[in-house]
């Protein structure tokens, strides 16, 4: 296929499976052969483009036109395959791991989960893949719309309160975004997204700060940033899968990927250093890193534990965005890829021992770790990875973080830095303890390894997690990625170095 | 015969009227079928005419009514403006017929008749009021409109019966104001020829006899278009008309009216002081109108009338659209008319039509309903969303323009009414979708699956299906006809 297509052509094959899913009506084998063609295919289109953007190309897909010079189109840049590849390949492992948990879960209205989870997935690439903020914003939305399903799954009452509230968040914070968007539409029209930003000295100082509180409302939102967070551990009612896949990659990560391109690549990091808007972003990230992770601590439930420390991990990301040297948004970026992996490793792990062993909470785990070796195994090497542990994943955005920190003057930020990852452990080593080390009761005696297409993806997330912390550049070079977007950001806004 | 296209729009429908209660006496079969034939029929000769007019270079084709010429005799313009929304009403009409088919077969079979016709004289005189280039003929047929209206909308049973009376009343107050708006201003300028009318009222000096015409007619308009707060008449009237009926009134007739309003304003009488006083008043009008609808919407139990009050919230996007007046405002407004008329069509459809098969219309008994009607709540859902304002739907787009208009005038009211009230359909519409998808417990039996006949569903789907697909690939409309439907003042 043309190189030029394959940005537009990985958004829409998702869409096209979401188009056949129904026509397989209840057999369950053509549903998955669909899901898993497609999430191939969309691995391998997104992968494809991977030596063309590393050699610095941004590749083009042909644009839809709109009235009055808009226009809505599809264009991979580092940043954005970054994110789509982190999204793609977890799409593809997730599915293998749905199709173990639903059948060991057995609900209903299975054709519409996998419609939903599939239009998500086209919405994420698509946000991932967006050349201006128009699209960004069309297929945001359609992201928060195609989520709602799957949040009210199970149908209980709790679900369908997990769902108003998640509507009444996403929705919201969608039209204060929508309002920031159109004010940049009047300043900037047809203007695409720019490494360094465009908007410096398109308006005043005071407009340029309300305008970029507002793009942050709406998508701190989704981002998780204190106090806007609220949706998140109550949307945890969700199948495992939807949890592990949107709300530990897809929906909260298409928050912080936005908080990245609105900082990078709509403002650049000059004009927020000229407006102190870097400052208060800065202060709201570490506040929301480490209450996060305090409000962990007391959590019971497993799931929204994983919840609380989504919303401080993600905070990280925000934060290296709002420090904006090369070195932190490098960190920033690359946690995209590398929270990802390691969280929705901790989810599979929690959705094993929930069908599994029949457990949801953070006690009475005892002895799991001989009754179930890989998925626990799996687990402490996600904990240790978002402890940020040297030689996983974690540690290499965390290192850059510090050390964009220290290049700005931070000194304190490396201290929020340090205590967070000892609130980590304290949060995590209590389960793996008790895992490990403890004798198993009589409720865990009899829990079993989950079945391999549970046991396989879980494995393999936990697998990358520890390459990605020796070799970041290997496969996919996510590290090469997010080194070359954090350049070109501040190459293009003329910054730090 | 084509170049008697602009004048067959409404004479099509109009002598179909006469002869299919004539023809229902007979067989009430063949009444319906000559109705949708005729409607099939001014479909057709409006879209011809329209792209007759769109090829040629200055867009617009005057039609002297019995060879007489204006200013003494009756003319029809068709232009983009009136072109485009000559197609929409004669499509919408054309769908609701279709609808109408089981629903009446169901009802009293000998007066399909009678439904049919003033069903067409509706349809006949909304076409009138789009053609015509005359203030008084465009009065005959808003009366001829109005008439029909009241009789087809008493249809409902009693309570339609008191909605509709009161309709008549503020209907009659609405069409006199009109009447005399124009004699003021025919007493001024001698003519009732809008082209005539707007180079002489431009020659004549300003005075408070035009100030009170134009004040007239802006307030007769204001009232057929139910813009607040005017619009007292609209919920009872559309909660208990027969669902085709509402479907189709719904959809076009204030949006007509709201035409009328933009023809009269802009093309008429764009130059005078009192007009651009007139926008001014519609602006804020329009902005208490978006508040208000919203807010009162939110405040329903019923789903019929919590889509009335949404109506009223959507013409005052369309208002305060025109009354920004810049480019991107109008075109953003006239987008609205045209998304607006699709998606309530579509909304009041579906809702009709579960009301007809299943007896509820509160939104508490819509639980469970997505799984009985799946396909038609699909309908119901995608239209919802582009009422709320969400892409990719045509709502988003509409919205988008009339928020970049505003933030252009810096009408920063305007922008927090078309924000604030976009949370607020977004709270009433998908309370109704969670009753529609997620209301059902797994503890009982799954219903019976029973989707609305073909008939019925085929058009809601059809008029969800361009909601959609106008959404992403609306750019010819704009670029083609609306922004060739601005005024000349403006473009």
């Amino acid at each position: 296929m043309d190189l030029a297509a394959r940005p537009l052509a990985a958004v829409l094959v998702s869409l096209l499976a979401a188009a056949l899913l129904p026509l397989a009506g209840r057999r369950p084998a053509v549903r998955e052969a669909i899901t898993f063609a497609a999430a191939g295919l969309k691995l391998a289109l997104v992968a494809s483009m991977l030596p063309a953007v590393l050699d610095g190309q941004a590749i083009e897909s042909a644009r839809l036109p709109l009235a009055a010079g808009l226009t809505l189109g599809f264009r991979a840049d580092a940043l954005g395959l970054l994110f789509a590849l982190t999204a793609s390949s977890l799409w593809l492992l997730t599915s293998l791991y749905s199709v173990g948990y639903l059948r060991a879960a057995a609900p209903s209205r299975q054709t519409a989960y996998y419609v939903s989870f599939a239009v998500c997935l086209s919405a994420t690439v698509g946000i991932a893949f967006a050349a201006n903020l128009l699209t960004f914003f069309v297929c945001y939305e359609v992201l928060t719309l195609a989520t709602y399903p799957l949040v009210v799954h199970a149908q209980t009452e709790e679900a369908r309160s997990a769902g108003r509230r998640y509507l009444v968040y996403t929705l919201g914070a969608g039209q204060v975004l929508f309002v920031a968007i159109v004010w940049t539409e009047t300043v900037a029209p047809g203007v695409d997204f720019t490494p360094g930003g465009f908007l410096a000295g398109r308006a005043e100082a005071g407009v340029l700060a309300t305008a970029f509180a507002l793009f942050i409302v709406g998508c701190g939102v989704k981002a998780a940033i204190m106090p806007l967070h609220g949706w998140l551990p109550a949307a945890m009612v969700a199948p495992t899968p939807v949890s592990a896949l949107l709300h530990a990659v897809a929906v909260v990560k298409a928050g912080a990927f936005g908080v990245v391109r609105i900082v990078g690549y709509v403002f650049g990091v000059d004009v927020l250093r000229a407006t102190g808007a870097d400052t208060v972003l800065v202060v709201a990230a570490a506040a929301t890193i480490l209450i996060a992770s305090m409000r962990a601590l007391g959590e019971d439930h497993l799931k929204r534990l994983l919840a609380y420390s989504t919303i401080g991990q993600l905070s990280y990301i925000v934060l290296g965005a709002a420090l904006g040297s090369v070195a932190a948004l490098t960190g920033a970026m690359f946690h995209i890829a590398g929270h990802g992996f390691m969280k929705i490793t901790m989810f599979f792990c929690a959705g094993a021992l929930h069908t599994q062993a029949h457990r949801d909470g953070v006690h009475g785990l005892d002895g799991l770790g001989r009754q179930m070796p890989v998925t626990m195994t799996a687990f402490a090497v996600g904990a240790c990875g978002l402890a940020g542990v040297p030689l996983l994943a974690g540690f290499i955005a965390k290192w850059n973080l510090g050390v964009g920190a220290l290049t700005a003057g931070d000194e304190i930020i490396v201290g929020v830095l340090v205590v967070s990852g000892l609130l980590n452990v304290a949060y995590f080593f209590p389960i793996i303890y008790d895992a490990f080390f403890k004798a198993p009761t009589p409720e865990t005696a009899g829990a079993r390894e989950a079945p391999w297409p549970m046991a396989l993806p879980l494995g393999v997330t936990a697998a990358v997690a520890l390459v990605l912390g020796v070799a970041p550049s290997l496969g996919f070079r996510f590290f090469a990625l997010a080194r070359l977007a954090a350049e070109s950001v501040v190459a293009g806004s003329g910054g730090l170095p | 015969m084509s170049e008697h296209l602009p004048v067959l729009i409404v004479v099509v429908p109009l002598s179909a009227a006469f002869v299919v209660p004539l023809l229902g006496r007979r067989s009430s079969g063949a009444a319906h079928i000559v109705t949708l034939g005729a409607l099939a029929a001014t479909l057709v000769a409006a879209s011809v005419a329209l792209a007759r007019v769109l090829r040629t270079a200055d867009g617009v084709w005057r039609y002297e009514l019995g060879g007489w010429a204006p200013p003494w005799g009756i003319e029809y313009v068709l232009d983009p403006l009136s072109g485009g929304m000559s197609v929409l009403v004669a499509g919408l009409a054309l769908a609701a017929a279709i609808y109408a088919g089981p629903y009446l077969r169901t009802a009293d079979p000998d007066r399909i008749g009678l439904f049919d016709s003033l069903y067409l004289l509706l349809v006949a005189g909304l076409l009138g009021i789009v053609v015509t280039g005359d203030l008084f003929n465009l009065y005959v047929f808003l009366e001829i409109s109005a008439i029909a209206a009241y009789a087809l909308l008493s249809t409902g049973g009693d309570r339609a019966a008191v909605a509709t009376f009161r309709y008549l009343l503020v209907g009659t107050v609405a069409a006199s104001c009109y009447l005399l708006g124009i004699g003021y201003l025919y007493a001024l300028t001698g003519t009732l020829n809008m082209a005539d009318l707007s180079v002489r009222l431009a020659a004549a000096d300003e005075s408070t006899a035009t100030a009170v015409g134009v004040g007239l007619i802006v307030i007769g308009l204001a009232i057929k278009a139910a813009v607040f707060p005017f619009h007292g008449w609209l919920p009872d009237a559309y909660t208990y008309a027969p669902p085709p009926v509402t479907g189709f009134v719904a959809a076009v007739m204030t949006k007509v009216s709201a035409y009328a309003l933009y023809r009269v304003l802009y093309f008429v009488l764009g130059a005078e002081p009192a007009a651009a006083s007139a926008l001014v008043f519609l602006g804020w009008a329009g902005v208490a109108a978006i508040v208000a609808g919203s807010w009162l919407a939110l405040a329903q139990s019923d789903v019929r009338r919590m889509l009335a009050y949404s109506s009223v919230g959507q013409m005052g996007y369309i208002i305060f659209g025109f009354s920004l007046g810049s480019p991107i405002a109008i075109v953003g407004a006239l987008f609205h008319v045209l998304n607006h008329a699709l998606m309530k069509g579509c909304l009041f459809l579906v809702t009709g039509g579960i009301r007809w098969r299943t007896g509820v219309s509160s939104v508490a008994g819509f639980a469970g309903l997505g799984r009985r009607l799946p396909l038609s709540a699909t309908a119901f859902a995608l239209a919802a969303v582009s009422m709320v304002g969400l892409p990719p739907t045509a709502g988003f787009f509409s919205k988008w323009y009339l928020l970049l208009g505003a933030f252009e005038a810096e009408a920063w009211v305007g922008v927090a009414a078309l924000v604030g009230s976009s949370w607020l359909s977004a709270i009433y519409f998908f309370r109704v979708l969670e009753r529609l998808f997620v209301g059902a417990d797994e503890t009982t039996p799954a219903p019976e699956r029973r989707d609305l006949p073909f008939g019925m569903l085929a058009p809601a789907l059809a008029l969800a299906v361009v909601v959609l697909l106008l959404g992403l690939f609306h750019q010819p409309v704009v670029t083609h006809l609306l922004e060739r439907a601005l005024p000349p003042t403006v473009s």
